[in-house]
Formats: structure tokens, sequence, C-alpha cells
């Protein structure tokens, strides 16, 4: 099948952040389809759509929109541009190179759901392209696209653009909105979810950029049209463009939209192969948190559901490729830094947890690690997972979890070299 | 200097009281204005940013916080312990440029930025949170990753990308700031696609160049 960028169309080719380039190529067609329907329609047609959502976790986003209680309290509709997942700079790319798409897809959720006052959360490093948006708002607010009345209609909206200020734990959706309360990005013990109990108390939807960037595609052109994009028809609960962000030992790293389902060899080839023509060692999908794939998974259809069964996950697509250079025990040791670097400190079992497996890693590294180093990591599987208020326990131990499992003689090779050195 | 950089070794004493509050009175208002009635609390981060960029050497001092508390309606210990939580708010004067080198696994390990923070170390004389004697650059390696994995090595010259950092490319940088060019000529135009060459990119200059 041939595929057409849809969401990086004229990206690199023209300035789409100036409105009239963006309006000459389609752009806010959506909308004013959008508010010629009603806003129910609009919700019913993201969910036909089955538009997926493309932070990490993989959630419906039109069942998401549908948990808005009808109580009269306002609500909020909060874009999470914190992009941080190490690995992933896709947001980037649609924020910087394509701010109008964003600002449509925000207008026309925000039409939907019944909300006034949006927030576009973007991370504090970010500082030009927190920018960029607030140039593209005025741009859309001078058409008439923003403010009060749009378009001539009784539909109003404000887009807040509120930067954080370095801090991993805020991709969390409570922790974002904590952040964005004035707090401290600590995540929120849930239930409630946001959609009840979110910004400032009210109901609050919280998507990604990539997942609003495709809204107005979906609006302009069908649901059908939508679903019909993937790379693997057979899995019909995926479906649509996806930005993959490939690095590491490949020729041309770079971001990348294919469809969903495009096989992670595919990926690889496209980004150019190997790097010098190398061997494959292995692959992380989805960013930092997602567990390793080997060299036998290289088949596998990137979409959500292929990807957990070859025993990852999909993530936010940001696939990092290690070839046979790279130390697979020395990449755990950087996670275990990060992990214990970003973990915010609420809970026991994460703050100690992490901060423990980098010394664990530090001490094979240095070569001093035993069998009983490597049951410990195993352990800290069962003890750290699940087992706090946010995900970021699991993710600091879903890669050692996949290196035990796929690749034990990485580890063996330097709790052998340190028992030569220092027999029992 | 302290290496940690939410060390509060500058006291109230040695640094004057903001005038950002009179100087800036219109954007504060704007930045308060920004979130609903009620919710002050919310511009406690853009106004953090705000003291940092008119503050003389670039920190948050205690008066900062003291000013913003009054604004935001909480107490100035309730700032500061937001304060302290996110890494790009700075507790001590730094340099002018802020030259921050992603200190993430892409980068660092794979992308040769281990080497180039070496390099660094060696031939500037400073190490992760110090500033050179003459003020003009200060040294971060980040634990986040800083979202260009595409294009390592990276670092940020005041939260602008520079991309596909060597170090002798790093020294042209270093030689451009201290001739007082400014870093624009070694600074990423707009992201790419496709594993698109930023170098050989020539794109839509005249627009980027106004950033």
């Amino acid at each position: 099948m041939q595929f057409e960028p849809v969401l990086t169309k004229g990206v690199g080719v023209v300035d789409l952040t100036d409105i009239d380039v963006y309006e000459a190529q389609g752009g806010y067609q959506g909308l004013r389809k959008a508010l010629t329907m009603e806003p129910q329609g609009i919700v019913d047609e993201v969910k036909k759509a089955n538009l997926r959502g493309r932070g990490g976790a993989g959630f419906p986003a039109g069942v998401k929109w549908g948990f808005l209680p009808n109580d009269g309290r306002p609500r909020y509709l909060t874009i999470n541009a914190d992009e941080s997942e190490p690995g992933t700079c896709n947001n980037r790319t649609l924020i910087y190179a394509n701010p109008h798409q964003l600002i449509e897809g925000i207008l026309i959720t925000a039409y939907a759901n019944r909300i006034t006052q949006s927030f576009i959360y973007i991370r504090g490093e970010f500082k030009r392209g927190a920018e960029i948006l607030v140039k593209a708002i005025e741009q859309a607010r001078a058409k008439g696209y923003l403010g009060n009345n749009i378009l001539g209609t009784a539909y109003s909206q404000e887009i807040t653009v509120h930067r954080g200020a370095g801090a991993y734990i805020c991709g969390e959706e409570s922790a974002l909105l904590n952040s964005l309360e004035g707090r401290r990005g600590e995540p929120r013990v849930k239930p409630p979810f946001p959609a009840v109990v979110g910004l400032y108390g009210c109901p609050t939807i919280i998507n990604n950029v990539e997942t609003i960037s495709c809204v107005p595609h979906i609006i302009g052109r069908g649901a059908e049209w939508f679903t019909s994009i993937s790379a693997n028809p057979s899995n019909p609960k995926s479906c649509g463009p996806k930005m993959f962000t490939v690095s590491g030992c490949v020729n041309r790293p770079g971001n990348y939209e294919l469809p969903i389902g495009t096989t992670l060899r595919e990926v690889i080839e496209i980004a150019g192969g190997m790097k010098d023509g190398r061997a494959f060692k292995a692959a992380q999908p989805g960013g930092s948190s997602s567990p390793l794939l080997g060299p036998q998974h290289l088949d596998t259809p990137m979409d959500f559901e292929s990807v957990a069964a070859a025993g990852s996950m999909l993530g936010t697509a940001a696939v990092m490729v290690y070839d046979e250079t790279v130390d697979l025990v020395e990449v755990a040791l950087y996670w275990a830094k990060f992990y214990s670097h970003e973990s915010c400190g609420q809970c026991t079992n994460c703050r100690e947890g992490t901060y423990w497996l980098e010394r664990v890693w530090e001490r094979i590294l240095a070569g001093g690690g035993n069998e009983a180093d490597v049951k410990m990591i195993a352990d800290m599987r069962t003890q750290m997972a699940g087992t706090t208020i946010c995900v970021l326990s699991d993710a600091a131990v879903f890669y050692p979890g996949s290196l035990l499992k796929l690749f034990p003689e990485e580890l063996d090779r330097y709790i052998k070299k340190a028992k030569e050195v220092r027999p029992a | 200097m302290s290496k940690d950089p939410h060390s509060k070794t500058v006291s109230i004493k040695e640094v004057p009281a903001p005038t950002w509050p009179e100087t800036c009175r219109d954007e504060v208002a704007a930045i308060v204005k920004r979130y609903p009635e009620g919710q002050e609390r919310s511009a406690v981060l853009p106004l953090l940013h705000l003291s940092m960029r008119e503050r003389e050497g670039h920190f948050v001092a205690v008066s900062d916080m003291a000013a913003i508390a009054e604004i935001c309606g909480v107490s100035t210990a309730y700032v500061d312990s937001v304060c302290s939580f996110y890494a790009m708010y700075h507790r001590h004067p730094i340099g002018k440029y802020l030259i921050t080198v992603c200190g993430n696994m892409v980068c660092h390990l794979i992308g040769g930025g281990n080497k180039l923070v070496e390099h660094i170390e060696k031939t500037y004389g400073i190490k992760n949170g110090e500033t050179t004697p003459d003020g003009l650059i200060t040294l971060e390696v980040t634990g986040e990753c800083l979202a260009a994995c595409d294009l390592a090595p990276v670092v940020h010259v005041n939260t602008e990308y520079a991309v596909k950092m060597t170090p002798a490319k790093f020294d042209g940088l270093v030689a451009a700031l201290r001739s007082g060019k400014g870093p624009d000529a070694f600074l990423e135009k707009l992201p790419l696609m496709n594993g698109q060459s930023q170098d050989e990119w020539t794109g839509f200059e005249t627009k980027a160049e106004e950033n």
C-alpha cells in the first residue's frame, strides 16, 4: 500500500508555522466541517475511527472523552506535550514544524466535548516550541478560529500554553495536572481519574500531541479512511498513521511517519538499515520504558497488540536500535540512573528501588557483581512493578526484566569475569 | 562554586531585591490572567521562569520566591518546595550561556556524548554544574532526554538545539560565543523529517533567523 504522510505532510518542505501556508494545504477545513456537526457526532466519529492514544498506553481517545460526567462543572482539555520518554522526539517535530494542526485538533476536540478552556502543557526545554505555539495561537485568533464566537458560531475557546520546568514525571497525566496547578509534579492516586476529578478538581481530558493532531484528519476525511490505514490489516484494533522515532545504531536516524503495523524490520530498513552494516542485536520499540525485543522479533508488526504479544509495548513508538557493539548492561545502567534521577520520591518502592537498581548495575559494571545481584534484579521486578501510585516504578524494571529473559549471557559475562578476578 | 544546582548558598542579603514585579507588571498580570479565577497558584511555574530570566545571573533568589508567593497567594516556603522539584530552576548564578549536554542513553552512549563531555571538561576546565571563570558558559549534563535522539548527540544553548555535536563543532561554538557572535550559526533551524540532514537543508532561512 502506498502511504502518504498525514500528520507530517509538508514538514521539511514548506513553512507550516505560517497559517496561510497551512490553510493552503487544506488546514482548518476539519474545524469548519466540525462546526457544522453535532458535538456528539464528532465523539462518535472519533470512536469509530478507533483513535488510540499515542502517548504510550494506547487507550481509545473517543472512549476517554465519553467518561466526562455531565454535572455542570467546568471542563478542561489538557494537551500533554511534556515529551520526555527517552528516545522519543516526534512531538517536537509536530509542535515545532506543524503547530496549527495541533491547534485545529484542540479546537475540534474542545468543541466535541463542550469545553471552553484548553491548556497545552509543554516541557520546559521546548522554550521555542512554546513560543511557536503562542505565535500560532495569535495567528489563529486573527483569522477568527479562536476566541469568542468562532467563525460566527456560539462556540468559544481559549488555549493557554504552560511551560514545565524539567521533570520526566510530569508526562504522567496526574503529575502533569499537579504541575499545571502550580504544585510539585507528583502523581495523584487514581481513582478518581482525571476525567472525573482532574484539573482544578474538574472533569479533564488529557491527550497526547500526536493523538490530537490526528483529529482534524479524522473529521476531514472520515473514520473509514482512518481505519483503512494500517500495514497489518489482520489486526483491526490498531489503525492510523504513526510517528516512529528511530534512533541508535541505524544509518539515518529520524522521525518517520508510517502506517501503524509496519514491521520492526521495515522500520529499520526505512531508517537506512543498520549502521555500517553491523548485525542487529536488540531494539526497544517504545522508549526506555519498553522491554527489549531480540532478532527473533524483527518481523513483529509495530502495532499495539502485536508488540504486546512479543512481550514488549509500542509505547511512544520510539525505536531504539542496538547493534552487536552495544553493551546492553551499560544501557541498563543509563536507564537505572535516569529512573533514579526522575523518581518523584513519593512511593518508597520506587524511590528506594530505583536507587538500589542504580547501585547494583554500577557494581556489576565495575566487575564486582555476583549471582546474588542477578537474583536481586529479578526480585526487584516483583517488588517494584504494580506497587506504586504511578507506573514509573514499573517502567524502571521492564528493561532489566527483559534483559534477564532475552540476553542472560550479557550479564553472565560480567559475573563470570568478576569470579575470575575474585574466586569465591 | 557549589556543584549542587539547588544549594542555598546565595543568601537573601547578597542579592538585590527583584525588580520584575515593577518592570514586568503587565506581563505578570497577563500570566496570572491566563488561569481561571482563584487559581493563581498555577502562575508559580511561569513566574519562576520569568524571575530567572530577569535576574542577573539567571537564578531564583529567595526574594524572588517571596514576590511570587505574594502574587500567587501561597507561602514562600511553598514556592521553594515547588522550585526545588524542577531541574530547570537554578538556585545560584549561572553563566551567560547555559550549555546543556543531553546525558541520556542515545546521545551519551551511542551518539558519543560521553566523549563530548570529557572534551569539554578537559578543554574548558569546567565540570557538570560549573561556570567558566569569565562567566560565559555554564555546563550542565542532564539526566533527562532532550528529545532530539534522531540528531544525537545534542546540546542546548539556552534551550535552543545544537545538533550532531562533535568536539570540533563545540569548539567552534564556544569561539563564536567568546567573540560575541552568538550561537546562531550553530543552532538547528527546524526539526526535519525522514532522516533529512540539517547541514544539507536550506529550508526557509529568513524565517528561522528571526527566532
